[in-house]
This record gives structure tokens, sequence and C-alpha cells, in this order.
């Protein structure tokens, strides 16, 4: 393994796999542009990252990624289908308004998507609800009900059940614990045991 | 007049003249047979030629983008919170360009110099320069300083129109293009504006066809209006609501027609400022430029496919209460270089202060644009050796 990943975020060197070298991404919600940068230099892959946060912007710009000032809220009408070969959303899902609507969007405009998000069934959310009668809050899961930009969050059988729902193929998932680390056990019982869902998926 | 030149100037600066002997074929067809450019330089330029910035000036802006000419000087120039050693275009990394366009009325030769077919000023009878006219003199000028290519080409509003047309004109003459609050071409409303502007202009009586030299009067009425109307269009209402609001300079109404309330009294101020410094014919023909500008038109109105020529990086910026240059306009350029596949960023900074936003110290729009200008700097190449051949940039 080279340093450059095993400096990344672990959940992205898992989606790195699933990117073609030479092929075009496209980052929703890119942040300061990690994966991008990554697969640039990695996989001479050529891409932009779209981010509405004005410092992770200015981190972007200055890690020599492309990045889009674009609000995911608002479409993303302005990329033509089939356009990208990967469409990536980091952490995102569930912090935007249409989830389902974004999830089409993303795999109208790339031949296939990458989707991450913090899974809602993890044994410990589940545990905290029963035991303490309150919302759920973690690490990963940081903010009060009230204040919290995370408005659509599912599990990983909510987000199955979409894809299913919408005929769309799942090719590779996994889950990742709080380190963002792989491990066999949670295999056995993913929508328990995984605190973060990674979905490979297409048309 | 600065008590003390600031330590992040670039200084007191001498604008140079070079002149230029070879034919310039217009757009509208007519020729330029010899004109001269005035030019300034901030920084030095480096042996391998390698680190230049071009600044391309907006409508009535110059070459006078930084410092001061001397100390009497009131303000520096332009763009001198952007400009200096130190700053977002750090002129101790770049070696920075600003020249006056072709028609201009700051030194290169425009409607006020001589026509050397009659002895007498141009007047009206300067020819109307397009954009790609004036990028065509600024190759001829980079010839002259022997820049093979620009390190970026940088330009707000007009300036950035002038930046798009290199990109596509002569894309392997920069590595960066630097859009600020532009468009790909003017709107209706845009041409509208510019139309108001130009017949508060010929409809002064003092302006006679434009030859108001020979007269020896200047439309300065006509000149102070066309400066009211355009100033108000770069401020955003709210940025005049903070400024002005409602307030009277007199604690009373007065029932008169006379300037009562702040605002008028400064837009008064700027126009009746601004007719006493600019050239009448040079205002016209500069919105004229605005207004023709349609890089496409060579394209079949296709910018995905004009944009398609460049070779260059992009980075575009644009205001969120600029009516103008509105965000959107600057995201059609986006949406067709990302289409066309070109690498682009792309930041919509908040501000109040409408267009005028793109020459003000607004802490985000200097933070993104700096870090980008860094980019610029890391992708000036390692040093050549010497016995290595120059290439040679032969076409026009």
């Amino acid at each position: 393994m080279n340093q450059a990943l095993t400096d990344l975020r672990p959940d992205l060197t898992i989606i790195q796999q699933w990117v073609k070298p030479n092929s075009q991404v496209l980052d929703l919600g890119c942040g300061k542009g990690e994966l991008l940068n990554f697969l640039k230099t990695a996989k001479g892959v050529r891409g932009y990252g779209l981010e509405i946060n004005p410092e992770k912007i200015t981190h972007c710009i200055a890690n020599g990624v492309n990045v889009i000032e674009q609000n995911l809220d608002e479409g993303l009408s302005n990329f033509k289908d089939n356009s990208i070969d990967t469409v990536v959303m980091a952490q995102a899902l569930q912090a935007v308004q249409r989830p389902d609507e974004l999830v089409d969007e993303m795999l109208r405009i790339g031949k296939q998507a990458i989707v991450t998000f913090p899974n809602f069934g993890f044994w410990r959310t589940r545990l905290y609800l029963l035991l303490k009668g309150r919302m759920p809050m973690s690490e990963a899961l940081p903010y009060n009900w009230f204040d919290t930009p995370n408005i659509h969050l599912c599990t990983f059988k909510d987000f199955e059940e979409l894809c299913h729902n919408k005929g769309i193929r799942i090719l590779n998932r996994t889950v990742v614990d709080d380190q963002h680390n792989e491990h066999w056990r949670m295999g056995l019982w993913p929508s328990m045991l995984g605190e973060t869902a990674i979905y490979h998926i297409s048309r | 007049m600065p008590e003390q030149i600031p330590a992040n100037s670039v200084g007191v600066i001498t604008p140079k003249v070079q002149r230029f002997d070879q034919p310039l074929t217009l757009r509208s067809g007519r020729v330029l047979e010899s004109y001269e450019l005035i030019y300034e330089t901030y920084g030095e330029l480096n042996a391998d030629a390698s680190n230049a910035i071009l600044i391309c000036h907006a409508l009535s802006g110059d070459h006078h983008a930084a410092g001061y000419h001397n100390m009497d000087d009131k303000r520096p120039g332009w763009w001198d919170t952007c400009i200096g050693p130190g700053k977002t275009i750090d002129t101790n990394t770049f070696f920075v360009v600003c020249l006056n366009n072709l028609g201009g009325c700051s030194g290169s030769t425009g409607p006020t110099s001589i026509n050397p077919e009659t002895g007498k000023a141009y007047g009206p009878d300067f020819p109307i320069v397009a954009v790609r006219d004036w990028v065509r003199s600024q190759k001829r000028l980079a010839d002259f300083l022997n820049i093979q290519q620009w390190a970026a080409v940088v330009g707000g509003s007009l300036g950035g129109m002038q930046v798009l047309r290199w990109s596509i004109q002569y894309p392997e003459r920069l590595r960066h293009a630097l859009v600020i609050a532009s468009a790909p071409k003017l709107s209706a409303q845009n041409i509208a504006f510019n139309e108001v502007a130009r017949q508060a202009i010929s409809k002064d009586p003092d302006f006679h066809d434009g030859r108001y030299m020979d007269h020896g009067v200047v439309p300065k009425s006509g000149l102070s209006q066309a400066r009211m109307l355009g100033h108000l269009t770069y401020m955003s209402g709210d940025a005049m609501k903070k400024k002005f609001d409602r307030d009277l300079k007199t604690n009373a109404l007065s029932f008169s027609f006379n300037a009562e309330f702040e605002v008028e009294s400064y837009l008064h101020y700027q126009g009746k400022k601004f007719s006493t410094q600019f050239d009448a014919n040079t205002y016209l023909l500069m919105t004229k430029a605005l207004d023709y500008f349609d890089p496409t038109v060579d394209h079949n109105g296709d910018l995905v496919k004009c944009l398609s020529q460049a070779t260059c990086k992009f980075f575009v910026a644009s205001f969120t209460t600029d009516w103008r240059f509105a965000p959107d306009r600057s995201e059609e350029i986006v949406n067709a270089l990302i289409e066309a596949d070109k690498d682009v960023s792309y930041a919509c900074i908040e501000s109040d202060h409408g267009h005028d936003a793109f020459l003000l110290p607004i802490p985000r729009y200097l933070d993104v644009f700096g870090a980008y200008m860094q980019r610029v700097a890391n992708d000036i190449p390692a040093p050549q050796s010497e016995t290595q051949p120059a290439s040679q940039g032969a076409q026009s």
C-alpha cells in the first residue's frame, strides 16, 4: 500500500478501489478534496468536486482539486446524462433534502455511483434509543435532534429497500466501524454491526 | 497623498509606452496602421519569463492597476488591494503586466490620439475595437516582452471577457485563466443599460457628433449621466441602503428639485468626477466592445464548442448580489467548461457590494483567489537549462 493510500480516510480507501484508473469522477460534497486529490495522483483520475463550505472550497483549490461551489439541494441539472464514469457521495446522503432524487440524479449523470452514509441501524444507535429514549448521539452523529444537518438518517435496510424500489443494482456493499475500518465480524450482521455503510451501485 | 508608501505597495511606478508599427486588422475589417500601448509592470520577470501575469482592465479601468505615480497621488491604482508584495497577486512571485486597451483614453492609442492621416485627433473616427482586437494587441505586447506563456491572465467584468478570449484565441499562451464577475456575453438588459449611457452622451449638446474636441468642449453632462447610471448598476440595493439609506444632506426636505438625498449627491459627485477624467468617445467604444462580445459567434452559438479550444486551467468567481454580471452568468461559463472537460474551479462569494465587489478586499474572496494564485505559482515550471532553445511563438 503506498503512503498516500495509508493517509487517506479509511472509508475513502474502500471507495477508491471501485474507481477505474484514468476515469472521471464527480464527488458530491467533496470536503477538502482528499479523495479527488488522491485519485488524481494515484490513479490519474480527472474530476470535479461539489462543495458549499467556503473554507473547504479554498482547501480544495489549494490542493489543486477542481471544485465547484454548488448546493446539492438545488439539483445537478448542469451535468449531462452519462457524462461521468463514477459519481461519489460520501457522508452527505443523510443531509440532503431529497436523498431519493439525488440517488436518481447520481445514476443519470454517472455510469456508476458510490454512496456512504451513517447506518442508523448500528447496534449502539439502537441501544441508545432503547435505553435512553432519546435521539442517538455519537462520534459519528454528534448533533442534537434540533440542530443536526442530518435530516434524512436511514439504516442499511432502508437504503437497500430504496435501491430495490428504484431497480438500482447493488454492485458491492460493505460496512466499516467508527474508525472506518472493515472487519470480518461486521460482515456477519452488517445492518447491526456496521456503523458506516458503503454502497457501490449502478442502473 | 500617501504620507508614506505602504510596505505592501508596489511603490511609485512609471508607466512605459510601446509603439507597434505592424498593422492591426480589426474585427470590423478596419486597419490600425500603427498604435501605441501604455503599460505598467510590477515585480521582476524571471529568467524563463514564466512568472508573468497579465491583468485585463474593465470598462473604465486603465494600465494603472497598482502603486502610485507620484507622492501627490490621492489613491493607488485601481486593483491595489490585490496586487503587491505579499498580496493576492504577489509581486514577490509574479511579474505583473497591466496595459491600457486600444481605444482607451489613458495613454494607449484611442480617440484622443492624433490620427496620422489627418494630423488631428481621431475623435469619432477611431475604429470600434472588439475584445479579440484587444487580445491580439495584448499578445503583441507579450511578444515584445518575450513572454511566451502567461502564468495567468486575470480580469474582472469586461476584463474577464478578455481572459476568456485569450483562452480560445491563443490557448498555448497561458496556463491559467481567472475570470471574475464576468459573463460569456452580455444580456439584453446589459446592452440596454449601455445604450441608455450612450444616448446620454450622444444627445449632450456638447457632443457635436463626437467632434467635441474641435469645439473645445466636453460632453460633461452626458458623460456624467452615463457614469451615474453605470455606477448604480454596479452597486446592490443592500449596499446602497447601508451606505445612504434615505439620509438627507440637510435636516429637512426643501420641496425643491435639488439633490437632497445623500445618494443623489453621491451619484452627482461620481458623475462629475468621471466627466472630467474620461473621454466620451472612449466610453462609447468600450461599451460597444462589451455589447459585441460573444465568442460563440464563430461556433454557432455553442459555448461548449467554443471553450473546447482552451487548454489552460480556469478559476471563475462571482458575487451573490452582483446583478449586472450575476452568478448565473458565471455559472454558464463554468458549466460549459465542465462539459468541455476543462479544469475549472468556481466560487460564488457572499457579498452585499454588487458588481463592485470584485475590486474590494472581501476576506473570503481574497482567500479563495489567493489559494488559486498559489496554485498558479506552483505551476511555474522549474528553471530550464540555458542550452535548451526557447520556443518561438510565431502566429499573430
